[in-house]
C-alpha cells in the first residue's frame, strides 16, 4: 500500500472541503458512538472484563515465544502449516509461493489489515492473480481503487450515490439507488467468485493456542464463504494475536463487537483448524497461516510494548474529533485515528510521520474506550517526546516555543503584551463581539468566529474589581 | 537465520530474556490444560430456551417450538411455502432419516452455488447471545451453513446452554479436538457497509430460522 502519511497536512486541508466526505463522516458519528455507549451502558460487567482482557494480553506478550510454539504446534498437529514473515517483503514472498504452487488464477479474500500491511494484493495483481475482495466496503473501494478508510468499515467515507455509480461502472448493469438493490448486486457478481476461486484468503483476529484455531468475527459471512469454497485457505496475522486458551477468548469476544458496532455480537465467529478432515465432503485442502512481524518484536519491551494488546476494534477512531473531521485517507497508511497514529511511526518510521502523533489535541477520548485499556494519548505524547529528542521539531514551532517562553518567564513582559493584544483584537472586532476572520491564520475561522475580547485583559478586570486600582 | 527464528530472537531480546526454562513452561501448559475461568455475561434466567428465542430474534432472526424430530420436514415446507421457496434443499446428515413430503428434492451433499434451502442439527445453543454452534463434519457439512439464502436449524432444547464456557467444556469432553471448522451464528448474514445502514443478506442466509426441538 502507497505511504502518503508525509502529504497528512495537505490531504486533511482537502478533507476538511470535500462534500462527499464530509457527509459521509457525519452519518457515521451517531452511528457506532452511541450504540457503543448502548452496549457498555447495557452490560454490567464490561469495564471488568475491559481489565480482564488487558491482563490476558499482557500475560500473552510476556510470554509471546511459549504461546505462538504452542499455537504453530496446534496447527501442526491439524494438518496445517505456520510461516512466520519478518516483514511485508517476506510475506509476500510466502503467500506468493502458495498461489504459485496452487496454481491459482483467481484468489478470494476477506477483510485484512494485516494484508493491507503486506501491501499484498498489489504484489499479487502485479504477478497476474485476479484478486477479488469479498468484504462489501472492501470490494467498493476496491472498485474506487482507494485504499480503506477504517479498520472495520473500509468504505465509511463513501457515499450510497457514490456505491451506486461504481457498481453501475463496474457491473455493466442498469443504475441502482436502492441499498438494498445494490447489497443484492454485490452478492449475486460475488457469489461465482466464491465458487470459482483457487485461493482464498483471510485475517485472523485470533488465534487460539490450546486448539490451533484462527478466528475471525464478521457480520457478512463472506470471510466463511472465501475460506470454505477455495481449494487453498490463507490466514493472514500478527505475531500478537495468539491467545492462550477457548476460555481466554469468550472475554474478548464479548467486548470486541462490543466496542466496535456496538452489537451484543456479530452474526458470524468462524474458528478454523487446519484442512477438510477426512470424510468432509467441503472445506479447503491447504490451510496455512502466515504470521506476520513487522516492527511487532521491536515493541515488545520498548515503552510502546502496550500498543500490542490491540484486537482492531476501531474504537478510538470513532470517538477521535480529528478522524470524524478529516477520515481515515488523511493519514495516509494502513491503521488511521488514534491507534494508526501510534502504530505507522513505529511501523513505517519516524520519517514522513510527523504529523500524525502531533494531529492529536489529547482529548482522551480513544483511551476511555479502548477495550484493552490501552494509553494512546500517553503513547503519542511519547512518540512526541522522541520527535523532540531526535530534533525533528520544525524550526519556525521551536523558535516560538522559545520566544514564548522568554515572555511567559518574565510577568512584566507577559502581561505587558496581552495587554497590546487584547486592545488590538477588540477594536478589530469593532464593537461586535466577534471576529470573523483573522488575518493570520484565516483556517481558524473557516467553520467558527473567534469571540474576541472587550479591551481589557483578565488580570485587570480582576484588579479593578478588587479595587486595586 | 530462517525467519522464525529471527523472529523469536527478536521477541526474547525484546522481552530480555532467554527461552523460559522448564518451570516457567510448564506452568504455562498447565494454564492451558486448566484454564482460568474469567468474569462472564451475568444470564440468571431460569428460562434459557425463552432468552435464546429472544435474544436470536433481537438480530431479525425467526424460531419455532417444534415436539419431535419428524415435525422438521412440515415445519421446512410450510417455511419454503411462505417464502415461494422450491421444494429442494441441502439437509445434513446428522438430523438422520427424516421423510419428506412428496415432490422436495432431498441432498445431502455440499451446497452448490443453485442451493436456496439448507437444514441443519445444531451442536449446541447459546443463550448468553442467543447463537448457534455449529461444527463441520460429513454429517454437518459447513457450505450448508452459507451457501443457501435461507438457513433452518434445528436445535434441540437440551442442547441449550448458559455461556460460550458451556460449550468448550462439552468440546474438550468430546476429546477430539477443535472440529475444523466451529462456527458461531447469531442470526441472518447482515452488512452496514453502504452508510452505515443494516441490509441483510450480505452473502451467508438472508433469513434464518431456528426450530427448537422439544
Ligand atoms: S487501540 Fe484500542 S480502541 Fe483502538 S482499535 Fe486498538 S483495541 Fe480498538
Amino acid at each position: 500500500m502507497e505511504f502518503r502519511s508525509p502529504e497528512f497536512k495537505t490531504r486533511a486541508v482537502h478533507a476538511l472541503h470535500d462534500a462527499n466526505l464530509q457527509k459521509a463522516l457525519s452519518n457515521t458519528k451517531a452511528g457506532f458512538v452511541v450504540k457503543r455507549a448502548q452496549a457498555a451502558a447495557e452490560m454490567p460487567e464490561f469495564e471488568a472484563l475491559r481489565d480482564t482482557a488487558a491482563e490476558i494480553k499482557n500475560h500473552v506478550l510476556a510470554n509471546l515465544d511459549h504461546y505462538l510454539e504452542k499455537y504453530e504446534a496446534a496447527v501442526t498437529a491439524a494438518g496445517g502449516h505456520v510461516h512466520y514473515a519478518t516483514d511485508a517483503e517476506d510475506a509476500r514472498r510466502i503467500i506468493l509461493g502458495i498461489c504459485k504452487k496452487a496454481n491459482a488464477k483467481r484468489i478470494t479474500k476477506g477483510k485484512s489489515m494485516v494484508s493491507e500491511e503486506m501491501g499484498l494484493n498489489e504484489a499479487l495483481i502485479a504477478d497476474g492473480y485476479e484478486v477479488v475482495e469479498t468484504d462489501l466496503g472492501e470490494y467498493i473501494i476496491q472498485l474506487a481503487d482507494e485504499p480503506p478508510s477504517h479498520i472495520i468499515a473500509p468504505a465509511i467515507h463513501k457515499t450510497k450515490d457514490q456505491v451506486a455509480d461504481l457498481f453501475a461502472a463496474a457491473h455493466n448493469k442498469p443504475r441502482k439507488t436502492d441499498r438494498a438493490e445494490l447489497v443484492a448486486e454485490a452478492r449475486e457478481v460475488l457469489r461465482e467468485k466464491y465458487f470459482t476461486a483457487e485461493v482464498g484468503i483471510t485475517g485472523g483476529n485470533f488465534l487460539v493456542a490450546e486448539t490451533g484455531s484462527s478466528v475471525i468475527v464478521t457480520n457478512e459471512g463472506n470471510g466463511d464463504l472465501t475460506q470454505t469454497l477455495a481449494k487453498v485457505h490463507i490466514v493472514t496475522s500478527g505475531i500478537e494475536r495468539v491467545i492462550p486458551t477457548l476460555d481466554d477468548l469468550s472475554v474478548f469476544l464479548r467486548i470486541l463487537a462490543r466496542s466496535a458496532t456496538g452489537q451484543e455480537t456479530e452474526s458470524y465467529t468462524t474458528f478454523s483448524t487446519g484442512p477438510r478432515r477426512e470424510g468432509d465432503i467441503d472445506g479447503p485442502e491447504e490451510y496455512h497461516v502466515v504470521l506476520l512481524d513487522n516492527g511487532r518484536s521491536k515493541m515488545l519491551g520498548s515503552r510502546f510494548q502496550d500498543m500490542l494488546r490491540c484486537i482492531r476494534c476501531g474504537a478510538c477512531m470513532n470517538h477521535c474529533p480529528v478522524y470524524g473531521s478529516i477520515g481515515g485517507h488523511a493519514y495516509g497508511w494502513v491503521y488511521p485515528g488514534p491507534m494508526g497514529s501510534v502504530l505507522t511511526p513505529l511501523i513505517k518510521g519516524m520519517d514522513g510521520t510527523y504529523d500524525l502523533p502531533n494531529a492529536c489535541t489529547l482529548n482522551g477520548r480513544c483511551k476511555s474506550v479502548c477495550p484493552v485499556r490501552i494509553p494512546l494519548p500517553d503513547l503519542l505524547r511519547e512518540i512526541r517526546h522522541n520527535q523532540f529528542r531526535q530534533d525533528m521539531t520544525p524550526k519556525r514551532q521551536k523558535q516560538a516555543l522559545k520566544l514564548w517562553r522568554y515572555v511567559a518567564e518574565r510577568p512584566k513582559l507577559y502581561h505587558f503584551a496581552e495587554r497590546i493584544g487584547v486592545r488590538i483584537l477588540a477594536s478589530m472586532a469593532n464593537g461586535k463581539g466577534k471576529l470573523r476572520s483573522l488575518p493570520f491564520d484565516p483556517g481558524w475561522t473557516g467553520a467558527r468566529d473567534l469571540p474576541a475580547p472587550t479591551g481589557r485583559t483578565f488580570l485587570e478586570l480582576w484588579q479593578a474589581k478588587r479595587g486595586d486600582k | 537465520m530462517s525467519s522464525r527464528d529471527s523472529i523469536f530472537k527478536a521477541i526474547r531480546q525484546g522481552l530480555g530474556r532467554g527461552p523460559l526454562d522448564d518451570a516457567a513452561r510448564s506452568q504455562l501448559d498447565a494454564r492451558i490444560a486448566n484454564p482460568p475461568q474469567h468474569i462472564r455475561a451475568t444470564v440468571d434466567d431460569a428460562d434459557l430456551i425463552t432468552r435464546f428465542a429472544q435474544r436470536f430474534e433481537s438480530r431479525s432472526g425467526t424460531t419455532e417450538r417444534i415436539a419431535s424430530l419428524a415435525d422438521v420436514p412440515a415445519a421446512v415446507a410450510a417455511l419454503a411455502e411462505s417464502y415461494a421457496i422450491a421444494p429442494s434443499a441441502v439437509v445434513g446428515t446428522a438430523l438422520g432419516e427424516l421423510s419428506w413430503p412428496d415432490g422436495w428434492q432431498i441432498d445431502h451433499g455440499a451446497a452448490t452455488i443453485d442451493v436456496m434451502l439448507g437444514v441443519s442439527l445444531a451442536w449446541r445453543g447459546i443463550a448468553e447471545t442467543g447463537s448457534i454452534l455449529m461444527l463441520s463434519g460429513p454429517d454437518c457439512p459447513i457450505t450448508h451453513n452459507f451457501v443457501p439464502e435461507t438457513h433452518v436449524v434445528v436445535l434441540p432444547v437440551e442442547h441449550i446452554v448458559r455461556h460460550y464456557e458451556d460449550c468448550w467444556v462439552a468440546l474438550r469432553e468430546r476429546g477430539q479436538g477443535a472440529p475444523r471448522a466451529m462456527n458461531f451464528i447469531s442470526g441472518p448474514s447482515r452488512t452496514g457497509d453502504v452508510e452505515q445502514t443494516i441490509e441483510l443478506g450480505a452473502h451467508g442466509p438472508r433469513r434464518m430460522h431456528v426450530l427448537i426441538l422439544g
